[in-house]
């Protein structure tokens, strides 16, 4: 499904190759799952862009669903994107003036795939929030966006989910239902699942794991301290 | 539930009511004034055009010469009084002069003109009957379409008139007209007018003149209002003034006074058309600023829509459609606007001259409007939805530095 090789990315932005990050090779296939783990700095969520198609690396390949995001287009990308990824941001976000279910007929709309309302009734039952269908998105708690979140990246059935940082931010009991219920999503769907992130926690549940090594003594921190 | 960028697009709108709002109603007062002053203009050039019908000449009393056409040839201001059917008769008998239909009344009939004219005066607007015959004795009148269509009055049916023109206080109970004929609409002022002989008007004042002969006055002249003049050599126009000099008639002609008149309208006209393009101007800044602060509050939500398969231009086209949606129904809003303003001024115009302005149809220059707007409002669209087609989704979402 998911194949990265010697993927390298600058950002450009301190001008000097310092800023260059270098990312492990790994791939993934339907059904697989993986725990990308790094500290903050290391590019964990400059690595999920990448998979995704939204960053263009400087060098390396990202091929998904066997074809080649280098090789596309930016609108060929998006598509191709929408179509066999679904993403768990960090914080999400959400069409404001469409409804729960609306929200989650989004991805075909946007893709031009015929999608099945009924299967995305049905999933929001299963994650207990069959009486917000027709509710405003703004009217939703924060654990109940998250899960309208997790739906809408299933919903289309994509061969890929990548998640950022989906527990960092939760206690234990909530983290621990919120993975269960990333990778019985992923099962249902037959999909590979990525997660990113620098939450421990996590690592004792994959074991398929990559870590992202600390760039060579220039973290974040060191590199800022030492341009100024 | 049929979700399409269309129907996203509206939502997205509605879900900013005020905002929206304020854009449509600025984008409907303006519109709606232009539109307004579209069909009023269509409206004045066609009850003018088609009522000076080559009368080239007013021959009345003394007084303002916009008086003397508006209140004879459109009916809608007094007359500046009265001159001898003698000497009027003279000046038709002029060799420069081809022929001349005489005018006479002072009296009304619910509001409605009762005019003493010959047969010449409908026969002119191609004015036919469409039941009955001409007037014949005095008393006899035909009316004009507006005039039965209003008042309900038929064949045969009868009334009385009121002195003056347009007050129903001084009824004249004494003397009764009956309708022996009816006119087919002509859509001029005929329309709303009541016709009949000459001699029925001063028939309806003998009396008075019976009293002040009585008391020792010598028997007045016969006198008309006005007579409209068709000349027979342009020369008229600069012989006949003179011939007038010395006496209390004067002749005016309806091209120039209407010109004067729309001269001074065109003032008016032309400050409440650079108000409503300004207004226009500014609704458009504000679907401009409506847009931008939207796509602003709403980056990350783009951002979003990108990563679940939305390319730069199905997300253009959605901004792009918002616009157009405030736009449509600004459009929409002001012509509808424009439509009650002239029924409003419609029953006015007709209660008051009993002129029909009803005509709701698009006038010349609205298809124009409502394409020009159109079309700067796809331009105010445009400009801000740009910034989608640029968009960093991986800064957006929070990638990087």
């Amino acid at each position: 499904m998911l194949i990265v090789k010697h993927l390298k990315f600058n950002y450009h932005t301190a001008a000097e190759d310092e800023s260059a990050m270098e990312f492990p090779d790994f791939s993934l296939a339907r059904g697989e799952e993986k725990l990308l783990l790094g500290a903050s700095g290391t590019g964990k969520t400059t690595l999920l862009h990448l998979v995704a198609g939204m960053l263009t690396p400087e060098q390396g390949s990202v091929e998904l669903a066997g074809e080649d995001f280098g090789a596309m287009s930016s609108a060929a990308r998006d598509r191709h994107r929408g179509r066999h990824i679904g993403i768990v941001f960090q914080q999400p976000h959400f069409v404001q003036s469409l409804t729960v279910l609306e929200n989650l007929m989004m991805p075909g709309l946007l893709t031009g795939q015929t999608m099945d309302q009924s299967y995305a009734q049905e999933l929001l039952e299963e994650l207990g929030l069959g009486h917000k269908i027709w509710a405003a998105v703004s009217a939703l708690s924060a654990g109940e966006q998250q899960r309208v979140s997790i739906a809408r990246a299933v919903v289309h059935k994509p061969g890929l989910i990548l998640a950022d940082e989906p527990t960092s931010a939760l206690d234990d009991d909530n983290a621990k239902a919120v993975l269960d219920l990333l990778r019985r999503q992923a099962q249902k769907a037959g999909a590979a699942l990525l997660i990113v992130t620098h939450d421990n926690r996590l690592k004792s549940q994959f074991e398929s794991k990559v870590e992202l090594p600390l760039r060579a003594g220039i973290a974040y921190g060191a590199t800022k301290t030492r341009k100024a | 539930m049929k979700l399409n960028l269309v129907s996203i697009a509206r939502r997205n709108v509605f879900h900013r009511p005020l905002s929206t709002g304020l854009s449509v109603l600025l984008l409907a007062f303006g519109v709606g004034m232009i539109s307004i002053l579209l069909l009023v203009q269509r409206q004045l050039t066609e009850d003018f055009d088609r009522n000076i019908n080559d009368i080239d000449m007013v021959l009345g009393h003394k007084g303002s010469p916009l008086q003397l056409i508006l209140a004879n040839v459109y009916h809608v201001d007094v007359p500046t009084g009265n001159i001898s059917l003698h000497e009027a008769e003279e000046i038709v008998a002029h060799p420069f002069v081809e022929s001349g239909i005489p005018l006479a009344y002072g009296d009304n009939y619910r509001m409605f003109r009762i005019v003493g004219t010959e047969w010449s005066y409908p026969a002119h607007y191609d004015c036919e009957l469409s039941e009955g015959r001409a007037w014949d004795v005095p008393f006899e009148v035909v009316l004009g379409a507006g005039v039965a269509e209003k008042e309900g009055l038929s064949l045969g049916d009868t009334f009385f008139s009121a002195h003056g023109l347009t007050d129903e206080s001084d009824v004249h109970a004494d003397k009764t007209f009956v309708v022996v004929g009816l006119l087919k609409r002509s859509g001029s002022v005929i329309d709303q007018l009541i016709l009949t002989s000459v001699e029925t008007v001063w028939a309806v004042h003998e009396h008075v003149d019976a009293e002040a002969v009585a008391a020792g006055e010598p028997m007045p002249e016969r006198e008309i209002t006005a007579m409209l003049l068709k000349k027979r050599n342009p020369l008229a126009i600069l012989t006949l003034p003179n011939l007038l000099r010395d006496s209390n008639m004067q002749i005016a002609l309806p091209s120039i006074e209407l010109n004067r008149l729309t001269q001074q309208f065109g003032i008016g006209l032309q400050t409440v058309r650079a108000i409503a393009v300004l207004i226009m101007v500014l609704s458009f800044i504000s679907v401009f600023i409506a847009l931008f602060n939207s796509l602003r509050d709403r980056r990350y939500e783009l951002a979003l829509m990108r990563t679940m398969g939305g390319t730069p231009g199905s997300l253009f086209t959605l901004v792009v459609t918002e616009g157009l949606w405030m736009t449509c129904m600004g459009i929409a809003a002001g012509l509808l606007l424009s439509r009650v303003g002239i029924a409003v001024l419609s029953s006015v115009v007709s209660d008051q001259f009993h002129y029909d302005w009803s005509q709701m149809g698009p006038a010349p220059g609205e298809w124009l409007l409502v394409l020009l707007a159109f079309f700067v409002g796809l331009v105010a669209a445009a400009i801000p939805a740009r910034s989608v087609l640029k968009m960093d989704i991986s800064r957006t979402l929070g990638a990087g530095r």
